[in-house]
């Protein structure tokens, strides 16, 4: 039964252990790197053959897709990857771009902000790409933006967001606010009741986001009866949700983000609080989001998109039995997927357009290009670089797919400075 | 109202309490700075994602029984993990509480990933039994059983540790080499072993708040993280080494934060909740209970 203290003796040992601690640890760093890598090296190996020589020269066309393959943001910024990808391998399928071959060079912008600016910047000095595909945090586009401008690059910048910015050098083919937010709240103040409860994460898209929906339900009747931020990654809803039982709102607009949702909706279930109740409207809960949540908890409540799975066009057919086909059966498309998939064949047909892949011309060409997409067709806005898009609202079903209870029926003018709404005025400065 | 933020104080306390129990060992009672504590909840969940799919593909009859299933199974899961980790690795770092720190972080980012590569980087949907839909309605509230399930197992689970460690002879060693450990090494104990098991239990505990959890937040690779700090802080703030301090801990902060958060906003609530903690262990150093053992001394 004796056993020796932890004196000096034993203390060798631990030497050595340590070593061998060290070595398994980084092996099996470099393993889970290699796994993460794996598509990357795919994607190079796959035109390695042709030629080394950099950027536009050759037979090859390089273009960089920048978006976090590690880190928190792979959650969601994995499947654009993919999206991109896919769209690459079709256009390279039909014989390519002014016939040459285009080849991706992904990075891994690893859900950091400063990494996705140096990424950019390798991408535009080192390999000379004609355009990026990438991003999906307002951050993350922030900090890319001084590095396109600088470098005369082309972004195409994928998911909705918080409007207030137009970049000679971006093409944004997610949502402007007039194509989301403010066409939901009208909406609801129409079929849903005039007191609304908005809770958010806190950091700029909601607080934003927010500012807004007031000024909209000011000057269009509606009443704001609450207003909530949690900090990202909040997980307990109990006390907030004492607050919506106490007010009451007829609408609680939703801008959380990530993990949060999980926890909102299943407390909110838990505490007997049904869609019939009170309609939850969520900016950032897509089909793949959907997933992690759980339908059950989410089924009655709705959600505002250009695009669904369930969108009814013949392209968006073609798109998910192809995109299903290549990654799974079980994976699901969405929103941003679509809008990342789309702005790589948008920037195509700009430059088979233009003739050539130069940024100038590329954009001149792109100013009024429509385009058939999966959410039926867009057309690009030379003034604003944004997307005419469809606005569409639906509801969440027991299978994780949406019902379109609405859409705009056509294509809505992009405006991220709200211009044509009197009652946003002052709210872009 | 004043019912309902009541219970929601309580609530959140028994779950502060259920993510602090097993660091209250590891890291209470043993003195390390177990940063994977958070990974170790997660491998609970997990496992508690795997029986659900396991149960629904083979007795979809009785799926809603898997819970049931999953708590002891979570708990074996994540202190298999941590017998093997305190073998393998902590115990070579004991008295050196920074590289313990260092190295604990670096398994939790091993096991992020781990888990990143298995089951994917997006979330995974766990759909609670039904038997634990809804609520009680009492004087004009809502009781959702699933809360109440949560703090009825955490009660559950400080009687047991508490019976454990006062009444039995594995407890008692537990509590010797805590207190004492040349002194119990000298008497006969098998410290090494009793380390092992304690570390062990620490582990299955997250374990198991990792499976109830599921019931009420995500299940996704990082969720580790959004709960190691609460644990922490609920941790030093009932005082290291005593478990009644851990519990006084959990409730006072759930109720603070409920009612601060309540007559303002969560993110004001929690740093209002950090001012406060820190004031007070400028005061009170060693927390709400002080330990008096001579080795800390």
């Amino acid at each position: 039964m004796f056993q020796m203290n932890r004196g000096k003796g034993v203390r060798m040992k631990p030497a050595f252990m340590w070593k061998l601690w060290l070595l398994l640890c980084v092996s099996v760093f470099a393993l889970g790197g290699c796994a993460a890598s794996s598509a990357v090296d795919q994607a190079k190996n796959e035109n390695q053959n042709d030629s080394s020589s950099a950027g536009k020269e050759g037979d090859v066309v390089k273009v960089g897709i920048l978006h976090s393959l590690s880190g928190t943001m792979a959650i969601s910024e994995v499947s654009l990857r993919d999206a991109e990808l896919m769209a690459i391998e079709e256009i390279n399928a039909s014989g390519g771009l002014l016939s040459k071959k285009i080849e991706p060079v992904v990075e891994d912008g690893a859900s950091d902000w400063p990494t996705f600016a140096e990424k950019a910047k390798k991408l535009l000095q080192k390999d000379q790409v004609a355009a990026i595909f990438g991003g999906w945090t307002s951050a993350s586009r922030k900090a890319m933006l001084p590095v396109v401008e600088q470098n005369h690059g082309l972004l195409w910048y994928p998911v909705q967001y918080e409007g207030m910015e137009s970049s000679p050098n971006i093409f944004y083919t997610g949502a402007t606010t007039n194509q989301q937010i403010v066409p939901a709240v009208s909406w609801l103040l129409k079929n849903r009741g005039k007191t609304f409860f908005l809770l958010g994460s806190d950091y700029v898209f909601p607080r934003t986001a927010n500012k807004i929906i007031k000024a909209q339900l000011k000057a269009e009747g509606g009443q704001v009866v609450g207003e909530e931020y949690t900090p990202l990654g909040h997980t307990d809803y109990s006390t907030i949700i004492s607050k919506i039982k106490q007010v009451k709102p007829a609408v609680v607009f939703n801008t959380l983000n990530g993990d949060s949702n999980v926890a909102f909706f299943k407390q909110l279930k838990d505490a007997g609080i049904t869609p019939k109740d009170v309609t939850v409207m969520s900016v950032s809960i897509a089909e793949e989001e959907i997933r992690g949540i759980g339908p059950d908890v989410l089924a009655g409540h709705l959600a505002v998109w250009n695009y669904f799975q369930t969108t009814d066009t013949p392209e968006n057919k073609a798109f998910v039995q192809k995109y299903k086909e290549k990654y799974g059966q079980d994976r699901v498309t969405d929103d941003p997927i679509e809008a990342a998939y789309t702005a790589v064949h948008l920037w195509a047909e700009a430059v088979k357009k233009a003739g050539s892949f130069d940024v100038d011309q590329v954009k001149k060409a792109a100013a009024g290009l429509e385009y058939k997409a999966p959410e039926g067709t867009v057309k690009i806005d030379g003034e604003t670089q944004h997307l005419w898009k469809t606005v569409r609202i639906g509801e969440i079903q027991a299978d994780g797919q949406f019902k379109e209870l609405w859409n705009s029926g056509q294509p809505v003018k992009p405006d991220p400075y709200l211009k044509s709404y009197p009652w946003a005025k002052g709210l872009s400065e | 109202m004043f019912i309902d933020q009541l219970f929601n104080g309580l609530s959140v306390g028994s779950i502060l309490l259920l993510i602090a129990i097993g660091l209250a060992i590891t890291f209470g009672l043993m003195g390390v700075i177990n940063m994977a504590h958070g990974e170790l909840m997660m491998v609970g969940a997990y496992t508690t994602y795997v029986i659900q799919q396991w149960f629904t593909s083979h007795m979809p009859h009785s799926a809603g029984l898997y819970f049931v299933a999953a708590i002891p199974l979570s708990f074996l899961a994540a202190a298999l993990l941590g017998w093997g980790l305190e073998k393998s690795l902590i115990r070579h770092l004991y008295r050196r509480p920074l590289d313990s720190l260092l190295a604990t972080w670096g398994i939790s980012l091993i096991l992020q990933q781990t888990a990143r590569l298995i089951f994917g980087a997006p979330n995974v949907a766990v759909v609670p039994p039904s038997w634990l839909d809804g609520g009680i309605r009492l004087f004009g509230a809502v009781f959702p059983y699933k809360r109440l399930f949560i703090l009825c197992l955490v009660l559950a689970i400080v009687f047991f540790l508490y019976m454990y460690l006062m009444k039995t002879r594995a407890g008692r060693r537990i509590q010797a080499v805590t207190m004492n450990r040349s002194m119990a090494a000298c008497l006969g104990i098998a410290t090494q072993k009793v380390d092992a098991y304690s570390f062990a239990i620490g582990s299955g505990l997250a374990g198991v708040a990792g499976c109830a959890l599921t019931l009420l937040g995500p299940i996704g690779p990082t969720i580790g993280t959004y709960y190691i700090v609460d644990a922490f802080m609920v941790v030093i703030l009932g005082g290291v080494g005593k478990l009644a301090g851990t519990l006084l801990g959990a409730f006072g902060i759930g109720l603070i934060s409920t009612f601060v958060e309540y007559s303002t906003s969560a993110t004001i609530a929690k740093v209002i909740v950090f001012v406060l903690i820190i004031a007070f262990l400028q005061w009170k150093p060693s927390g709400l209970l002080s330990v008096r053992t001579r080795s800390l001394d």
